[in-house]
């Protein structure tokens, strides 16, 4: 990887690690209340406070802001009224951090309290105190779609199983803490302060700069924003977060650079994770197992925002398409507003929790007509290339690999039903986009452009709008460019996410930059090379089609033998290529540095003098002076928009789902279940992946490894529990994000379909498996202790409430009565703790404050 | 709170520093000494992207009053490069896949280090317990684990890396 050095060694500069002379810390309060009017404001006392430069609030920054087009309804700090714990009240600013938590307290709001909403289902029913004025009912978006004729298909349909799946909130929980410096300059013109420059840790730099032109009222050119090293993301940066436009609102008050870095509670209050979620599926399959029709009912909790909840809600019905061929789809989703924090975008977005019921209910089906379980997937395949019932096309579909090559490797044929008593194996299976054909903000404009620019020194220098978050965005950018130029990989210098210098890039999320950016890429690279390979043409008299450029040389192909060499530096990890290295031709290459004929810095007149005649062959930089001799400046630039024909259909919420490319995921787990504790250890996971083509193995094993275990933290560990709108675990730990000792092994398997349209034939790789993870597990745990579990994450406490279930025992009151294998609505507390007394005053007409035990009515 | 004057050896050089007693190890190497290598990822000294080494022994420096360091020798990230190259778990890593968004690699290298330190030759079993002080969220961990074996490999070997 490119900057593996920096990451090593610690010399990378992450937005923390930043600072800059005059800088100033500034700290956020919070509301301590879910739902609230404020009715004042006093900040006299915080500003008296030694040390303290200034304090923000909402009426120094009054303008809505959003992700969405259709969801600007955040301010950076709340205006007239808050809507969960841990929303944005006010800033201070000061000389340290310190001093800035002491002056928080000294902060006086007066907060009028209002009845809160937590149960996605009670919100929806809202008549008054409505979280936002112009949602009735609490109602951000709903969505009602048939495709074909479900009816017809349930009709058809031999088998018929319906259940409802909950899955819990789960949270990015990304190391690196959001981090945001913001400073002005002062205009030499005007003498008044005039450009802003922001280091944001940010998927998302281009959208940043737009939010912050919006709030701030300011054009976008006057707005500089820089992406730093980003210590993970995962989508929880994949939006605007409230601490980016506040830095900016505090540095322009203060006048002087202020930092704002959120504690790990605060990143945990920021939120945008993935929704909790309730799934009604019903599916229908023939007794030979060809699904006939599949309804899906799905409310998300998506807090109080709207954040990329649109999208999300749309996700979780798209993508029941484009995976098996289902002929009839009926789709109800509510995208429901709570007085929680918002959810937003994360890894697998709006697909995961649908696929979690999917896949387990499908699992339920082939049991029920006596169908290996793999087998029925594979009866259920898509044809492609075809265009769903709901309006997606798929190209390259490299499933059915899939599943063969963890059928084989995970030995399932000869192992499934006969392992000792308590351990299991589950198969599963998942996708996700190459990137959304249609892009947030509609235009025509590309998703992508990047420049490059060779000079004489033989340095290639590319240009990308990209975000590298630790995904390997700059390493791949490098490694096309290398690739097409046929030069060294130590030669190309990649220069990204700086709004000033590279051009624009709409984000790293739904796994779009290797698809698009990296097509851009190859495009800039084959016009630069054009370029250069006409000048070398006509130096070495053939025509350009007969040059080859491999190991920093351009030859002619019937010169002398060519050899069929890829020149790309390879990790020693990543097979294919770490054999061919060692056939590479004994050449004279030039390297980057010294031992240049021709002396690179001369005209290549002058170069000419040493030569006898045409060559065969030239180093990387006499083509590259060549060229420039001839044309002039060496730049070229490449942009990517998805075609029109894969941009999904007409109806309402057809934007959301169509991908130019979708990656494919089968999973099979095998795990052992504790019949007294309730404990599942997952032992391994064999999880192929097709991704088109692996542009880089080891990078490529690192993202499927990464995914399938944020998927198996969601199924077994990882959960946000409330009380009264309080989060109860803001913390690592309490989190239970998993640690070495909890982490399986997992054996990675890459597919490659070469897609007609990736670059080199490359799709995603970072989020298509981690979907299929929960329901291998869900699947395994069946298969060892014979228990459905409709809730996720299958704690201990629930798997053990399941087990003893199904074994008439007694109910332990370890869930307060809650079945897991039939849940009915949320419990505030989480399904296995139980605050009594704890978390912030509820307002006393409060719906919620009824007096039920803590399960309700389940 | 007055500030008092204490000296640190940290990677073999001392450092003259007015700090505040209260103040904690990491903040001084971050904010006085801009040794930004080592991170903050949590509030709890749950996460261990802090770790250095104190007299070779792995503890997480936001847990440790910057004070109470003084007479003893500070390892941090910045400190393991050798004669200006990578040492062979900084170039595993990095080969590897070790390092995704790289965050928690300084504190898993310093874990590491104190490991390797003490187990030259650990088992698979005694790595996972050893890292089980330091989280990620990228890696899933697996991809560690052949960067450790074949960093130890390497040295083994007594390979250079400025080959």
């Amino acid at each position: 990887m490119v900057d593996a050095a920096e990451k090593t060694t610690g010399t990378g500069k992450y937005t923390d690690d930043l600072s800059l002379p005059g800088m100033l810390i500034g700290k956020i309060l919070h509301s301590p209340y879910p739902h609230a009017r404020i009715k004042s404001i006093d900040t006299s006392r915080a500003e008296k406070l030694d040390g303290v430069i200034t304090v923000v609030v909402g009426h120094d920054a009054p303008k809505t802001y959003g992700i969405l087009p259709v969801g600007h309804d955040e301010y950076p700090l709340a205006l007239d009224k808050v809507r969960y714990v841990g929303d944005n009240v006010a800033c201070v600013v000061a000389t340290n951090e310190a001093t800035a938590e002491k002056a928080l307290e000294l902060i006086d709001v007066d907060y009028e309290v209002l009845p809160a909403y937590f149960d996605p289902e009670e919100s929806m029913k809202a008549g008054t105190d409505l979280i936002h004025d112009h949602k009735t009912h609490n109602l951000e978006k709903d969505y009602h779609h048939a495709f074909g004729d479900p009816d017809k298909g349930f009709a058809e349909a031999d088998e018929i199983a319906e259940a409802r799946f909950i899955a819990n909130e789960v949270t990015h929980a990304a190391m690196e803490p959001h981090s945001t410096l913001a400073s002005f300059e002062i205009d030499p013109h005007t003498g008044k302060p005039g450009r802003l420059t922001v280091w944001s840790s940010t998927q998302v730099p281009y959208y940043l700069q737009h939010k912050l032109s919006l709030v701030l009222d300011m054009p976008m050119q006057q707005i500089r924003v820089i992406k730093p090293l980003v210590g993970g993301g995962f989508g929880g940066k994949s939006e605007v977060i409230p601490l980016e436009i506040i830095a900016a609102v505090a540095a322009r008050k203060a006048q002087a650079p202020v930092k704002i870095t959120y504690t790990r509670e605060e990143v945990f209050w920021a939120h945008r994770g993935r929704p909790r979620t309730i799934v009604d599926l019903k599916t229908g399959v023939t007794k030979d197992g060809r699904i006939t029709a599949v309804k899906a009912r799905v409310v998300q909790d998506g807090g109080a925002y709207c954040s990329y909840g649109v999208v999300t809600i749309l996700y979780s019905g798209a993508l029941l398409g484009a995976l098996y061929d289902i002929p009839n789809i009926q789709y109800d989703g509510y995208r429901v507003l709570t007085n929680k924090p918002a959810c937003g975008a994360m890894r697998g977005h709006g697909t995961v929790n649908v696929r979690f019921a999917f896949e387990s209910q499908l699992d339920e089906l082939a049991a029920r007509i006596g169908m290996d379980p793999a087998e029925i997937r594979q009866r259920n395949l898509l044809q492609p290339p075809c265009i769903t019932v709901n309006g997606l096309r798929v190209q390259s579909y490299g499933l059915p690999e899939c599943i063969e090559k963890t059928v084989e490797r995970s030995g399932w044929k000869d192992r499934k039903g006969k392992l000792p008593k308590g351990r299991g194996l589950g198969i599963a299976c998942s996708h996700y986009v190459s990137g959304a054909a249609n892009s947030i903000i509609r235009s025509d404009m590309p998703h992508s452009t990047v420049n490059i620019k060779i000079d004489r020194d033989g340095g290639v220098v590319v240009y990308t709008g990209a975000s590298e978050i630790g995904q390997g965005s700059d390493t791949m950018t490098a490694q096309i460019t290398a690739e097409t130029l046929g030069c060294s990989l130590s030669r190309v210098r990649v220069i990204a996410a700086d709004t000033d210098l590279t051009p624009i890039d709409i984000g790293s999320y739904s796994s779009r930059v290797t698809f698009m950016a990296g097509n851009a890429t190859l495009r800039a690279a084959q016009e630069v090379k054009k370029l250069i390979a006409a000048a070398a043409a006509k130096k070495m008299v053939c025509e350009a089609d007969d040059l080859i450029f491999r190991n920093d040389t351009v030859e002619r192909k019937n010169g002398h033998k060519v050899s069929e060499v890829h020149v790309v530096t390879a990790a020693p990890g990543s097979l294919p290529r770490a054999e061919s290295r060692g056939q590479a031709e004994q050449s004279s290459a030039a390297t980057v540095s010294g031992h240049v004929e021709g002396q690179i810095l001369r005209g290549s007149l002058q170069q000419k003098r040493k030569e006898e005649g045409p060559k065969d062959r030239m180093s990387f930089e006499e083509a590259v002076v060549a060229a420039i001799d001839f044309h002039g400046a060496l730049t070229g630039t490449g942009s990517y928009a998805p075609p029109p024909e894969a941009r999904g259909g007409k109806h309402k919420g057809a934007g959301v789902g169509p991908s130019p490319a979708y990656s494919y995921s089968a999973q099979v787990a095998e795990v052992s279940v504790d019949e007294e504790t309730g404990e599942v250890t997952v032992h391994k996971v064999w999880a192929a992946h097709d991704c088109g083509r692996a542009l880089n193995p080891v990078s490529v094993e690192g993202q499927i490894i990464g995914s399938v275990w944020m998927g198996m933290g969601q199924a077994l560990t990882e959960e946000m529990v409330w009380k009264d709108g309080m989060l109860m675990n803001p913390g690592l730990l309490e989190y239970r994000s998993p640690s070495a000792v909890e982490s399986p092994s997992i054996d990675p398997i890459i597919v490659e379909s070469i897609d007609p349209e990736g670059p080199f034939g490359a799709k995603e790789c970072s989020e298509g498996s981690l979907a299929a993870t929960i329901p291998a597990i869900s699947n395994a745990i069946y298969d060892a202790v014979g228990v459905r579990l409709h809730e996720s994450p299958f704690t201990p406490e629930r798997v053990l409430a399941a087990i003893r279930a199904k074994k008439n025992a007694k109910a332990m009151n370890l869930t307060e009565g809650v079945d897991p294998t039939a849940p009915q609505r949320f419990r505030e507390h989480g399904g296995s703790l139980w605050f009594k007394g704890k978390g912030p005053e509820r307002h006393p007409l409060d719906p919620s404050r009824k007096e039920l035990p803590a399960g309700g009515a389940d | 709170m007055r500030k008092e004057l204490i000296s640190l050896r940290i990677n073999g050089r001392t450092h003259e520093l007015a700090i505040e007693p209260s103040a904690v190890l990491l903040d001084v190497l971050r904010q006085q000494l801009q040794f930004t290598g080592s991170k903050r990822g949590c509030d709890d000294s749950s996460c261990g992207a802090c770790t250095v080494l104190i007299d070779g022994v792995a503890m997480m420096s936001c847990t440790l009053l910057a004070a109470s360091c003084e007479g003893q020798d500070i390892t941090t990230i910045e400190g393991v490069s050798e004669h200006g190259s990578l040492a062979a778990i900084q170039k595993a890593y990095g080969d590897w896949g070790g390092a995704q968004c790289g965050y928690c690699t300084p504190g898993f290298i310093m874990t590491v280090k104190s490991l390797l330190a003490e187990n030259p030759d650990p088992t698979e079993e005694d790595i996972r317990n050893a890292l089980s002080s330091n989280l990620c969220r990228c890696t899933g961990y697996n991809q560690m684990y052949e960067a450790i074996r074949s960093a130890i490999a390497a040295e083994r070997k007594g390979a250079s890396v400025a080959e």
